[in-house]
């Protein structure tokens, strides 16, 4: 393999899209699961859960416009192939996404005599969209070939995402409120390990069986050795979590945001496994990243954007954060 | 079920309730802007309210504007893979361009903007004002000019039966580019001036006589009689431009069969495509020569010319008077208001009775823009490239017709709840008045603590 432009461009550009999506799971998976977690809250709770996302979803529901953006114009084949096997999956995580993000909004602005019917909506679209991302991960990992078995490992992972979801959304309720509704947090992100850690098991097992290829690539000496550090790794996170839940919250509020920096690394371990089962392709065993790719010409000149402004985006998301930092307090406009 | 027809009404539908919203959240980025400087330089707290009150209007929009635009983005690949497929190589920079330097932007600071009042500097809070504004404008720069570029395809060639880009400059500034953009922005400022003009026109009929109240009904009434003219001449270079890039589009607006000199202005018609005439006409003699070519000898286009190659003429017809007709309804509203309120400062109640469902005068104008240039640049979706019909994907019918049918339905109920939270938010302002003292803030003072406090 030469590492000319057009070599290296596609995988530039699959690199991009996979920490895109990266960092769109870990940051709206807190916003999603906090909308799953909405169903065992009550009304004050519920406002407090918003505050504590209220500035920040909106940008990070930008990371999947730019990881599908990059989806769409660096492998515009693929983007096509995908979203076309996946049209019902996609249509119903769009209902989800529009419903929750309207809700979001109009819980604040309604009436009050109406806000509830607006946070039941918020939960049903969160959950909804996390239900249907879990669910086209299933279907892609399986090769995109939804049979009786597909459908059936599609709604196994949809149920484990979003308890994955919604662990990400207990821990980063950990690290922004404090009292009753932390200690509940701690709570429900127990039960939502258990069902998150048998996800990632379940992923971790079909993948490899559901393609001799990748099968093969996992299986064989000498790189099991390289690999097993990343299911090691996954599980001995997940054991020092569920460990340390028993001493949450703990005196003068240290290492509240342990959790969900824990669970971000076991995010990105778990993507990591992923990326390499797939490479090199982007539609599973049809098309590899080059084959999909767009000229070489067009992708120089998004790099060239990408470049310069990707850090800006880094920088200024990180002062935002930072604005908002500490406890969530309720939110007004004025 | 025809696939074709169902997934082309489909991204009409989603395009039309998206656009609904960019329409809004472009210009009142910049009034929110105007409202934030008046405070800064005056101190009075009244146009802080106004601000207050807007912004919510503007969290709002945004939020529609958001998830819908995110349904486009995966639609492109459900519905339409032959269209990235075909010019992915020139439409993928520019959407990755509006990504990376508009939608973050507007993204990040949007919370700072919403909710940073009292966290962060003054200075702070009118920046992330200019940023959040400046984004959707750069948003709007991008879409439109790769919109533009699918109505005038310039600057590319093609290889292998897919678009490459020579020259990026002639892509971005296509030639419709420069008119459709100039167009789309003053739209977005009539739609939010008439926004803002009618809701604070309720708030004048519930009783409401509050400084704030009063600021933005100045804002809202003078910014649509300074705009309206304007529109009116760029909407007539734009015309121009179009006459010379896309001559069938022109045909169909004034719903011309035979090229020629001396062609009347069709003011109404039922234009008949299987006839090739209209029933019921009523036109001024010379008039479309004169407005197209200003001679009564001038050749206009005609529809025969282009036989299986030009756009359906009812559609296209009809939304250009639409359109024509609420500018001409939002000039009079506009300049009348804009003369009491100048001259008597008072606002006549039935001209107050007027301006309340003016309020989304802008809405219908856009929409009834926006139908016919793109139903305008049918049957081509990229004019001259890529058919429509050849872009569409392999989805079943049944498929398309079911999420239609649900697309539908949500959309309509959402359009219902925006409204009512909007008449909502009036109402509530104009109970609350300037009576009210802002949360927090002792006496006059509109002082903020230091950030991180």
């Amino acid at each position: 393999m030469s590492y000319d432009w057009p070599t290296a461009l596609p995988l530039i550009f699959a690199g991009l899209m996979g920490l895109a999506i990266l960092i769109y799971v870990i940051l709206d998976g807190f916003d999603l699961g906090i909308g799953i977690l909405f169903a065992a809250a009550d009304d004050h709770e519920q406002d407090t859960m918003i505050a504590a996302i209220g500035p920040f979803w909106d940008a990070n529901e930008t990371w999947l416009v730019l990881a599908v953006g990059l989806l769409l114009v660096a492998f515009p084949l693929a983007h096509g192939t995908i979203l076309s096997a996946l049209y019902i999956p996609v249509f119903v995580l769009l209902v989800g996404l529009i419903l929750r993000g309207v809700a979001f909004d109009f819980r604040a602005k309604v009436p009050a005599g109406s806000k509830h019917r607006w946070n039941r909506i918020f939960f049903l679209g969160s959950a909804v969209a996390s239900l249907a991302q879990g669910y086209m991960l299933g279907v892609y990992v399986l090769g995109l070939d939804v049979g009786l078995g597909g459908i059936a490992f599609g709604a196994l992972v949809a149920l484990c995402l979003s308890a994955a979801y919604a662990a990400m959304g207990a821990a980063w309720l950990i690290y922004k409120t404090e009292g009753e509704l932390q200690r509940k947090a701690v709570r429900w992100l127990r039960t939502a390990l258990v069902l998150a850690a048998l996800g990632m098991v379940a992923v971790s097992l079909a993948t490899p069986f559901a393609s001799p290829r990748i099968f093969d690539k996992w299986f064989l000496f000498p790189e099991i050795l390289y690999l097993s550090p990343l299911p090691i790794l996954s599980a001995l996170l997940f054991v020092w979590l569920w460990r340390q839940t028993f001493h949450l919250p703990k005196p003068d509020d240290r290492h509240a945001l342990t959790p969900f920096l824990t669970l971000a690394a076991i995010f990105a371990l778990g993507f990591a496994g992923l990326a390499w089962s797939f490479y090199p392709f982007v539609v599973p065993d049809k098309l590899t990243i080059w084959q999909a790719a767009s000229a070489p010409e067009s992708l120089v000149v998004i790099l060239v954007g990408v470049v310069v402004v990707l850090p800006i985006i880094i920088f200024y998301s990180f002062y935002a954060y930072r604005v908002f930092g500490g406890k969530a307090t309720d939110l007004t406009y004025d | 079920m025809d696939p074709l027809i169902l997934s082309r009404i489909q991204f009409g539908a989603n395009i039309s309730f998206h656009i609904l919203f960019p329409a809004i959240t472009i210009a009142l980025g910049w009034v929110l802007l105007f409202f934030k400087l008046r405070y800064n330089r005056t101190g009075d707290s009244a146009w802080m309210r106004a601000y207050f009150t807007w912004v919510k209007v503007f969290a709002l929009s945004f939020a529609m504007g958001v998830v819908s635009g995110v349904t486009m983005s995966f639609q492109f690949g459900t519905n339409w893979p032959g269209y990235m497929e075909t010019v992915g190589n020139i439409a993928g920079p520019l959407l990755a361009y509006e990504i990376l330097t508009a939608f973050f932007l507007e993204a990040a600071f949007l919370g700072i903007m919403l909710f940073g009042f009292r966290r962060v500097s003054n200075r702070i809070h009118t920046l992330a004002t200019v940023l959040v504004a400046g984004g959707t404008t750069v948003s709007a720069f991008w879409i439109i000019a790769l919109n533009s570029w699918m109505q005038t395809p310039a600057g590319f060639e093609m290889r292998d039966g897919k678009a490459h880009a020579v020259d990026w400059w002639a892509i971005v500034f296509n030639p419709s580019m420069p008119y459709r953009l100039v167009h789309m922005l003053l739209a977005s400022g009539l739609t939010v001036s008439f926004l803002i003009a009618g809701l604070s026109a309720l708030r004048y009929l519930s009783g409401d006589r509050s400084e704030s109240m009063w600021k933005a009904l100045r804002t809202g009434v003078f910014t649509a009689a300074i705009l309206i003219p304007i529109q009116i001449f760029a909407g007539d270079q734009h015309g121009l431009n179009t006459l010379e890039h896309q001559p069938q589009k022109i045909a169909a607006m004034e719903a011309n069969w035979n090229t020629g000199p001396n062609v009347p202005l069709v003011l109404f018609a039922l234009p008949d495509e299987a006839a090739k005439e209209n029933r019921f006409e009523i036109a001024i003699p010379d008039g479309a020569s004169v407005v197209l070519r200003h001679s009564t000898s001038g050749v206009v286009p005609g529809l025969n010319d282009y036989p299986g190659n030009h756009p359906p003429v009812f559609p296209v017809f009809w939304g250009f008077r639409i359109m024509v007709g609420t500018g001409i309804l939002m000039l009079i509203v506009s300049w009348s208001a804009a003369f009491f309120l100048k001259r008597r400062h008072s606002l006549p109640k039935p001209l107050a009775l007027i301006m309340v469902p003016m309020t989304i005068s802008g809405w219908v104008a856009t929409l009834a823009g926006w139908y016919t240039t793109e139903i305008g640049r049918q049957p081509w979706l990229v004019t001259g490239v890529l058919k429509t019909a050849d872009a569409v994907g392999p989805v079943a019918g049944s498929h398309v017709a079911l999420t239609l049918a649900i697309y539908l339905i949500l959309y309509v109920l959402l359009l219902i709840a925006y409204l009512g939270v909007l008449v909502h938010l009036a109402l509530k302002a104009a109970k609350d008045g300037d009576a009210s003292p802002l949360p927090g803030v002792m006496n006059a003072a509109m002082s903020q603590p230091a950030a991180g406090e």
